[in-house]
């Protein structure tokens, strides 16, 4: 599984930061930063919420 | 077990609730009823990104076309639910019953109008894609000015947006600064100033006493005597729960549809979303939400409550949004209340870059921050905790 973020939608609201710390971090220059592009499966689920919970609809999970 | 669930509102909260369930591998029949003629959108766009020409309307819908059809849902949009009985459990949809097994009720809120504007051209109210576009139209044909009613956050919004296309806007609130409800007086004066640092003609501390204009609007009369000459007024003074059709049903409607912990407003019925007011146990009190992420949470949670018999864990969110007004991210999380103490714990009012804390009672009840998301959601998580003020003190104290 790969994680994808339009980085034209994303407006760094730290949704996914708050679901993922540690695949997800928007620092203090405001951007989002993906630490982990390729979470292990077991992730799945959290990861799918980040999809769903992101307000702008930016992330993308690929197989 | 039951066997089909009819969910009334296609929009946020009923379709992620449709999702949840085929996620979870539901196969049985899911009907998705919604009075709008369009397939389910976001509504957050059309005060922004929509509203501003940046985007066309099909860039808000909420799940792509090809996706739908995988859902299998059967969707029957420009239809109305004009009536229930959760006694014979009956739904009446366009005037004709039909028996249901689980009802998931998403029916949102509309806005509040100003009186006296009713059927006035120029005057308008924003809850749905149609409102948008003819508020774009309207704008695109180059007003002499813009005038909002209401700078809480859709109005100051609207404001912005409109600013930003180059429309003269004048922003009415009868608070003393914007959003001031909400986030409190010092930091509804941070968000004036951003509205007037932009060129917002801001007036705080001043309602509407009279609408002048018969077909047409031609102006607004403040309670200070001021006229103001406008061919196009937007009004956003709040909504109201769409709980008109639920009278008689055997539910109890108060503020919207009452709803126990776990979102049940009665044997087989839940709610979710800006209609619902549940028990949120974590504040102990009934509370409804009108907020995008509390939609997408309670949707699903509420279409699994249908599936279950034994009670699920109870609702309890911390409430959470975001709005956008010229290039600041606002955002705020948990329940601030007027006589909180409010400290800056990151940043500075003077950049209109900072978080702030509210708190009472040595408990932290709030996060509010103005292009500082990182420490909003580090804030929330402090919420969720039910961190005390001086634990979350230390927890900012560490932030650079
Ligand atoms: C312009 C705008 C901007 C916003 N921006 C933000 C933001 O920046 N951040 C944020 O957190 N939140 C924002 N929100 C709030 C957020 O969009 C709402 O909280 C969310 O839409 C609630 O979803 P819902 O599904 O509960 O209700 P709704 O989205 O209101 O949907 C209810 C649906 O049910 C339909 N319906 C009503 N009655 C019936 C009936 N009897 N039969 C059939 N259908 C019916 C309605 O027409 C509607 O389609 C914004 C809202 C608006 C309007
Ligand atoms: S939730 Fe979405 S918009 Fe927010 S930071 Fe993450 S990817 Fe960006």
């Amino acid at each position: 599984m790969r994680i994808v973020v339009d980085y034209d939608l994303c407006e760094s609201n730290a949704t996914c930061m708050d679901l993922a710390p540690d695949v997800f971090e928007v620092r203090d220059d405001d951007f989002l930063y993906v630490l982990n592009e390729t979470p292990s499966d077991d992730r799945r689920e959290v990861m799918e919420d980040a999809v769903r919970r992101c307000p702008k609809q930016a992330i993308a999970l690929k197989d | 077990m039951r066997k089909s669930i009819t969910i009334v509102g296609a929009s946020l909260a009923g379709l992620r609730g449709a999702e949840a369930l085929r996620r979870d591998g539901f196969n049985g029949p899911i009907s998705l009823i919604g009075d709008e003629p369009h397939a389910p959108y976001d509504r957050p766009p059309l005060s922004k990104k929509i509203l501003a020409g940046d985007w066309e309307a099909d860039r808000a819908a909420l799940t792509p076309a090809e996706r739908f059809a995988d859902l299998n849902l059967d969707l029957r949009l420009g239809s109305r639910a004009t009536k229930l009985n959760v006694d014979s459990q009956t739904l009446w949809v366009d005037g004709e019953p039909e028996a249901y097994q689980g009802l998931l009720i998403a029916t949102g809120a509309r806005c509040r109008t100003l009186p006296g504007t009713e059927g006035m051209n120029g005057v308008h109210t924003l809850r749905s894609l149609n409102d948008c576009l003819a508020i774009r139209t309207a704008l695109e044909a180059g007003p002499r000015r813009l005038v909002v009613v209401g700078a809480g956050f859709i109005g100051a919004e609207v404001a912005a947006t409109a600013v930003g296309r180059g429309v003269p806007t004048t922003l009415i609130e009868s608070l003393a600064a914007p959003l001031e409800r909400v986030v409190g007086n010092m930091v509804g004066e941070v968000v004036a100033e951003v509205h007037r640092s932009n060129g917002v003609d801001l007036r705080c501390g001043v309602g509407v006493t009279a609408v002048h204009g018969r077909e047409q609007i031609e102006a607004v009369e403040l309670t200070d005597g001021t006229i103001i000459e406008t061919d196009l007024l937007v009004v956003g003074i709040g909504v109201l729960p769409n709980t008109e059709w639920l009278e008689g049903s055997g539910l109890t409607i108060e503020n919207g549809v009452v709803c126990d912990e776990t979102c049940l407003a009665a044997p087989g019925v839940t709610a979710a979303g800006d209609v619902a007011r549940w028990l949120n146990q974590r504040y102990g009190e009934l509370m409804r939400v009108e907020h995008w992420d509390n939609a997408v949470e309670q949707g699903p949670y509420a279409a699994r409550r249908l599936l279950v018999d034994q009670p699920a864990d109870p609702f309890t969110p911390v409430p959470w949004f975001w709005s956008d007004q010229f290039d600041r991210k606002i955002q705020l999380a948990g329940r601030p209340s007027p006589d909180d103490e409010v400290q800056i714990v990151n940043g500075s009012i003077e950049e209109h870059r900072f978080a702030a804390f509210y708190g009472s009672h040595g408990k932290l009840r709030a996060v509010f921050g103005m292009n500082r998301p990182r420490q909003v959601m580090q804030g929330k998580n402090l919420l969720a905790q039910g961190a005390s003020w001086q634990e979350a003190l230390a927890v900012a104290a560490a932030w650079e």
